[in-house]
């Protein structure tokens, strides 16, 4: 009865690569890419479709938003805080020494130039996840006039960097581009 | 530790799992030694693609039930999104539409192969009933698939179908209100069919499961219809067959490809891309081509009951075809007489199918009537007297020395025997 192990049964001379060894590296190769090309379709399939990426940008229109108020909108299933800062807010974000960030990051890098007035963020605390307060004029602000996250006391300056924990980093900034003064493209 | 399985491999991670499960040792046995008649032709190979194709449409179908919407306003929407907006939908989607015709044609073949060698009678009764059992199950899961798209077709093929229950006596129209959950076709009976379509194919992998444990159990039929009687006449499964079924799956992948890239929708019914209109049937209802001779035979006579019992009964006397033939000889090959009328059934199966694309007018009436006719003759009179009256053709003697008598004839030339397989 044949030995079912066949490399076994006639290895090649010792140490020389055999005919059989390329064969046996070709097949493998052209298996593994077969399995590939198999496999990517239903791995990509599980990718966000067209229709959830043509949902990915949202256009805000800031014209109804006044001097000092702040708004929240649905992008990606996140909410995203809008805020129109008044000139004390941006001085006050502007002039912090570095240094006594947790987060160091100017204000420069988190706002768009000519448009700095204009805060907007990803309205989700970086410590565990809640939507901090601060947008309504009723909601907490803490300290630095920012936010207030109620879930574990962190809060965020008026550029919404944090200044106080346990959130270790700042609200993270989208993707955003002015398409004129009084509309902004998010995503 | 006294019940512990003592296993081979040497490989230490392998032995550790081994020893406590021995699915190593379990597949190095069934598929690795197994003893396998030599002779197989490629009718052999239908079982192995029945596999293949099986787990190709779990795979696909699991896959799109993650895009799928079972409610009856959201579903034909959701197969678009799937067609249009998912990556790879349209791949899938036509994968797991076209697997199902495959699914079905390699089924048939494998199953003209049981009749045609004989591997129905004994001692492998249970392992055709077991495979009557998986047809069935194929069926309803094919049926109840075709209704999710929701279009035309899938509402009233599933209206026909569902329908047919009513026509037995006094409780008919009750199950028929217990399977839609309402009083037609609706959302709930969308959502109940969704949830057994899921479900039975997993079914269908534990049948499969006992059909293949009872198939080692006996061991296999082989084209000549007789027992192995030594070593000699068997191969390991593995290199011999994995290598002969490799060459079959690669067909049977370009046969899917063919379709599935080049005529997606060639066996598909076009009223099936328009919604299901519950106030408007369509012209010509007709289900997906793999039920047309149960159609045929559903609509060969007047009566509904009579009708419907016919359908049924053409399945159902599938399960006693082992104790309804009385030849002694497994192999058609060494059955002449009844070869012919073998084929002529089949061509009756292709006629009844040819009847139940038409409506049943005129000569399809004529047609389906006689081919309904030829189907139960062949089982219940034809199979049961030609055991007894036949006169078969003598049987080799073994299958290595298959030479003596009628076919090839002559004795072998010296040195032509087998010899055994050499050991290397």
């Amino acid at each position: 009865m044949a030995d079912s192990s066949a490399a076994s049964t006639h290895p090649g001379p010792a140490g020389e690569v055999t005919k059989r060894d390329m064969l046996t590296l070709v097949t493998t190769a052209a298996v593994a890419i077969g399995v590939g090309a198999v496999a990517w379709p239903f791995i990509d399939f599980m990718n966000p479709s067209k229709d959830v990426l043509a949902l990915a940008s949202v256009e805000v229109d800031l014209s109804p938003i006044e001097v000092g108020q702040g708004i929240t909108i649905l992008w990606q299933g996140k909410p995203i805080f809008v805020r129109h800062r008044t000139p004390t807010e941006i001085k006050e974000a502007v002039d912090v020494p570095l240094a006594s960030l947790i987060e160091p990051q100017p204000d420069s890098e988190r706002t768009k130039a000519g448009h700095d007035q204009w805060i907007i963020l990803i309205g989700i605390c970086t410590h565990l996840g809640c939507v901090p307060l601060g947008n309504k004029p009723s909601d907490p602000r803490g300290d630095w006039g920012g936010w207030f996250c109620p879930c574990h006391g962190s809060q965020y300056d008026t550029s919404g960097r944090v200044r106080h924990g346990p959130a270790p980093a700042n609200l993270a900034v989208p993707p955003y581009a002015f398409a004129s003064d009084t509309k902004v493209k998010i995503g | 530790m006294v019940g512990l399985h003592k296993s081979e491999f040497t490989n230490p991670v392998i032995n550790w799992i081994d020893t406590r499960l021995p699915v190593f040792t379990m597949i190095q046995k069934e598929y690795g030694e197994f003893p396998t008649p030599k002779n197989f032709n490629y009718f052999w190979n239908f079982g192995a693609l029945a596999m293949v194709n099986l787990v190709i449409m779990i795979a696909t179908g699991i896959f799109l039930a993650m895009n799928y919407q079972p409610n009856s306003e959201l579903a034909f929407g959701s197969i678009q999104h799937i067609m249009r907006d998912v990556n790879y939908g349209w791949l899938l989607r036509y994968i797991h539409q076209n697997g199902a015709s495959t699914f079905f044609i390699v089924t048939y073949i494998h199953i003209f192969r049981g009749l045609y060698y004989g591997s129905y009678k004994a001692p492998r009764e249970l392992l055709w009933i077991l495979g009557v059992v998986i047809l069935i199950i194929m069926m309803a899961t094919a049926f109840m698939g075709y209704v999710l798209p929701w279009g035309q077709m899938s509402y009233w093929g599933a209206t026909v179908i569902t329908n047919l229950f009513s026509a037995f006596p006094v409780v008919g129209p009750k199950i028929v209100t217990l399977l839609w959950g309402g009083f037609s076709v609706d959302n709930p009976t969308l959502n109940r069919f969704f949830s057994l379509h899921y479900l039975l194919p997993f079914l269908l992998v534990g049948v499969i499961f006992l059909h293949v444990i009872a198939l080692h159990l006996t061991g296999s039929n082989n084209p000549l219809g007789i027992d192995v009687k030594s070593p000699q006449d068997t191969l390991p499964f593995h290199p011999y067959y994995t290598a002969k079924d490799s060459v079959g799956i690669c067909v049977f992948l370009i046969v899917l490809s063919v379709l599935v890239f080049f005529a997606p929708n060639y066996l598909g019914d076009p009223n099936n891309f328009i919604p299901a209109n519950p106030l408007q049937t369509p012209a010509d209802i007709v289900p997906e081509w793999y039920f047309l001779p149960y159609y045929a035979i559903l609509r060969s006579v007047p009566d509904k009951l009579l009708g419907v019992c016919l359908m049924f009964g053409s399945l159902l006397v599938l399960f006693v075809l082992p104790w309804l033939d009385t030849s002694k000889v497994r192999s058609v090959r060494f059955r002449p007489i009844y070869r012919v009328t073998l084929l002529v059934w089949v061509v009756a199966v292709f006629v009844l199918g040819a009847c139940g694309a038409h409506k049943p007018e005129g000569i399809w009436v004529t047609l389906s009537r006689i081919g309904t006719l030829y189907y139960f003759a062949q089982f219940l009179v034809i199979l049961p007297i030609l055991g007894k009256l036949e006169r078969p053709l003598p049987l080799p003697e073994s299958i290595s020395h298959p030479v003596i008598g009628g076919r090839g004839g002559g004795p072998l030339p010296t040195g032509a025997a087998a010899k055994p397989m050499e050991k290397a």
